[in-house]
């Protein structure tokens, strides 16, 4: 390990004191700083020439962004454990025999979450809720479910306090899916994120219905293009964190984003964006992905120690990485200015075709790129439309059209993302506040989707305009609770103050609404 | 054939179920007090007073006639404002194959077209057209109708329709002459011959208080209907008055309370209609 200044030293106890008196945050997320203060006193990665200078810098001038993983990772940022495998079989380290009925079925997954990393040491991935429980759900009668089911889902909501951990439902209808849609609907909460897989051909209306009244009430579930994800990462995907599309058993080791638009500043013009500045930073943020995932592999121990490896609830083999990006909009948008042009990202042929041929460029790198640990995924890593986060200031998340300049009509914004979803099977994803108006007619988004995923879009949310659930970028948040925060009091959850801080930068309460 | 088009709405989730096209021809032979649209009404007269006020200078006076240049345009509607004959001049004559050429765009987002006006009927052939070019396509076809056309007289459109969307705007006929100038003889013919052949997707009943009997109104609709139930649901839909967009001098109405619309709603319950909508 490295030794570093003493200063820098200081500057950390420094913060790490104001952390321990800080009056908003609460006792788990002063952990979690503290945590997260400590590691950033290591120095053990070997990294690449020029990252520096590329990582470490104010936000207006950062083109590559760790996310805040740490200088020592001791876990992969995303583990998708095998929760099928443990209803099945149990845990030996739990000490859980398989459950055997909706009492105990429910009562070991909640065990199970409270041990499952990840960057935000709260699990990413919860389980396919609907095939995980519909074998107990006549256990009791559907009152009883529901009632067990609502528990369940709120003791979720109150202690896994972020809203990066994600259930899924479908594609196929089952009762256990659609109580829980139910529930949420009722229940409103943030907590958690839920995915819909939906394939038109397996889901039926009356399951998707279930859906987007849910999500019109509670901001979720999203809906996932599940033949297009399956035809690239198999049948046994999830979605994960955000809107992440990963294997199941096993995970990102990490995800580290390009901040497009700083490039682009760096950049006389196309020409010397495309042929010099984006493929040097491609390669050094690959050159840093890949000693990230050599030091987890070959130094951690996470591998060979945690029980969920241990216990063949993940396997090493497959993992892969996340190659994310941001700010595409604001990239074209750049260029196009140093070329003298008008035309903007979302509005202009031109502008929209440079967008294409840079994806169609990282796309191509990705592919050239070979890291010996992500044989999961063809020895390369996955693309990633990064969501943003809270500090991001004219960064807009992924390939989005900047918040306040969307197309005046939806047909126009949909047929602009039908562009881009295809580049990010580890995920990509457009939002959309809906009229309330619709409550009353929810085939009016079922016909979207449905259309959507012709055109080859990947996944898409929905919220109502009035609701106290929303989705701030990739996570959702109570606008109450945003409220709370400002005034000074503690919130439960840490999503929370992103998404105040993504409210204040990043305009998420200005979208259109359609 | 070229009919005058008052605008094309390429998303439209309140014009009939799932995601449709709205379709809004100019022209009405009705006229509403509580018209919220009231521009869609008449043809231009080509008084140019909107080429002069209009502040984005979208508007040219070419040949007597009123040019539209959509760019040009900041969607400030002062041109709607001033008219003195319910016009806009914003409107565009277009065929039906242009106009199918603007459906298509949205494909495959939309389950299908609605179109509404102004009172669409007017033009029973273009709907005919219309309706046929978007049958090809595999698109749903329904009308927004204020139910004056005889439709029994036009088998070609009944054919090529799914259904009718039909106001009903008061049963009384002297009531239903002061709410719009007009007989209601047709409409209520035509609620029940619609309804017999399975065309009669919705009716919907805007409520006014101090306007008409809208208790009556309701129950005797819903009464007429429930014979028909048999071949099929028909939805009622309850559309609370609201003042947006309505002419100054017709602006005195209220909004119905909540408790009024749950009442008619119960009403339309009470006669046996299952699929009852307030909006």
């Amino acid at each position: 390990m490295r030794d570093i200044e003493m200063s820098r030293v200081n500057a950390t106890r420094e913060e790490m004191l104001e952390t321990v008196k800080s009056p908003t945050l609460t006792h788990e997320q002063k952990l979690t700083t503290m945590t997260n203060l400590a590691d950033s006193l290591l120095e053990v990665l070997d990294l690449p020439e020029g990252l520096d200078e590329l990582l470490n810098q104010p936000i207006d001038k950062q083109c590559i962004c760790d996310l805040a993983e740490g200088h020592a990772p001791l876990r992969p940022r995303y583990i998708i454990p095998d929760y099928g495998k443990f209803m099945r079989e149990g845990s030996e380290f739990l000490q859980l025999e398989p459950p055997k009925d909706l009492y105990e079925a429910l009562n070991a997954l909640q065990i199970f979450y409270r041990h499952v990393p990840s960057v935000t040491n709260f699990p990413v991935y919860v389980g396919a809720l609907d095939e995980l429980l519909e074998p107990f759900i006549n256990d009791v009668d559907e009152a009883q479910a529901k009632k067990l089911i609502k528990l369940f889902m709120t003791q979720m909501d109150r202690t896994i306090l972020d809203s990066f951990s994600h259930a899924n439902v479908g594609p196929k209808a089952t009762k256990a899916g659609r109580i829980i849609l139910e529930a949420e609907a009722e229940l409103e909460h943030a907590v958690p994120n839920i995915s819909m897989k939906y394939d038109e051909s397996i889901t039926p209306d009356d399951f998707a219905l279930c859906g987007i009244n849910a999500a019109l009430h509670s901001a979720k579930p999203s809906f996932a293009n599940h033949a297009m994800f399956k035809s690239e990462l198999g049948e046994d995907y999830v979605i994960a964190s955000c809107y992440n599309g990963l294997k199941m058993g096993g995970g990102s080791y990490t995800l580290v984003r390009l901040i497009l638009g700083n490039i682009a500043k760096r950049a006389e013009n196309v020409e010397d964006f495309k042929k010099n500045q984006l493929p040097y930073v491609c390669r050094i943020m690959a050159e840093y992905m890949d000693e990230r995932i050599r030091f987890e592999v070959e130094e951690s121990g996470f591998f060979e120690n945690n029980f969920l490896a241990k216990e063949g609830f993940i396997r090493r083999e497959r993992f892969t990485a996340m190659f994310g990006m941001v700010g595409l909009a604001e990239c074209v948008n750049i260029l196009m200015e140093k070329e003298g042009k008008t035309g903007r990202f979302g509005h202009d042929k031109e502008a929209d075709k440079l967008g294409v041929e840079i994806m169609n460029q990282i796309d191509a790198f990705n592919q050239e790129h070979v890291n010996p640990y992500c044989e999961i995924t063809g020895g390369h890593f996955l693309l990633h439309a990064q969501v943003g986060i809270a500090s991001d200031l004219n960064v807009s998340p992924g390939t989005r059209i900047p918040i306040g300049e969307e197309p005046e009509e939806l047909i126009d914004h949909l047929r602009h993302c039908s562009n881009f979803h295809k580049y990010f099977p580890s995920g990509t994803g457009d939002i959309f506040p809906i009229d309330m108006t619709v409550h009353k007619n929810p085939e009016f988004v079922l016909d979207i989707i449905k259309g959507a995923f012709k055109e080859n879009l990947r996944y898409l949310s929905f919220y109502s305009s009035d609701s106290d659930v929303i989705r701030i970028t990739g996570y959702l948040v109570k606008r109450s609770e945003i409220e709370k925060l400002e005034k000074g009091q503690n919130v439960l959850q840490d999503t929370t103050a992103l998404g105040m801080g993504a409210k204040h930068n990043g305009k998420i309460l200005e979208r259109k609404i359609r | 054939m070229r009919v005058p088009i008052n605008k094309i709405i390429p998303f439209s989730s309140v014009d009939g179920p799932g995601n449709r096209t709205a379709v809004f021809l100019q022209g009405c032979n009705f006229d509403c007090r509580y018209c919220h649209n009231p521009e869609t009404r008449n043809l231009c007269t080509g008084c140019m007073e909107c080429v002069e006020k209009c502040p984005a200078k979208a508007l040219e006076n070419r040949d007597g006639r009123v040019v539209f240049d959509p760019a040009a345009c900041a969607g400030c509607d002062t041109c709607i404002r001033i008219c003195r004959f319910g016009c806009s001049p914003r409107i565009r004559h277009m065929t039906p194959e242009e106009v199918m050429a603007e459906i298509k765009k949205q494909v495959p987002f939309i389950r299908g077209i609605t179109v509404s006006g102004g009172e669409c009927t007017l033009y029973p052939e273009f709907l005919e057209e219309l309706f046929e070019l978007c049958r090809k396509e595999g698109l749903g076809r329904l009308i927004d109708s204020n139910g004056t056309l005889d439709f029994a007289e036009h088998p070609k459109l009944m054919d090529a329709m799914d259904g009718v969307m039909l106001d009903v705007k008061a049963w009384d006929e002297e009531e239903h002459r002061k709410v719009t100038g007009e007989s209601g003889r047709m409409v209520r013919k035509n609620a029940r011959e619609l309804a017999a052949a399975g065309k009669l997707y919705e009716v919907r009943t805007v409520v006014v208080p101090g306007l008409f009997d809208y208790e009556q109104t309701v129950r005797e609709t819903a009464r007429l209907l429930k014979p028909y139930l048999v071949y099929g649901e028909i939805r009622y839909k309850l559309i609370r008055y609201r003042q947006i967009g309505v002419r100054e001098q017709y602006a005195v109405y209220q909004s119905p309370a909540d408790e009024v619309m749950e009442s008619l709603a119960g009403i339309v319950r009470d006669e046996g209609l299952r699929d009852v909508i307030v909006i």
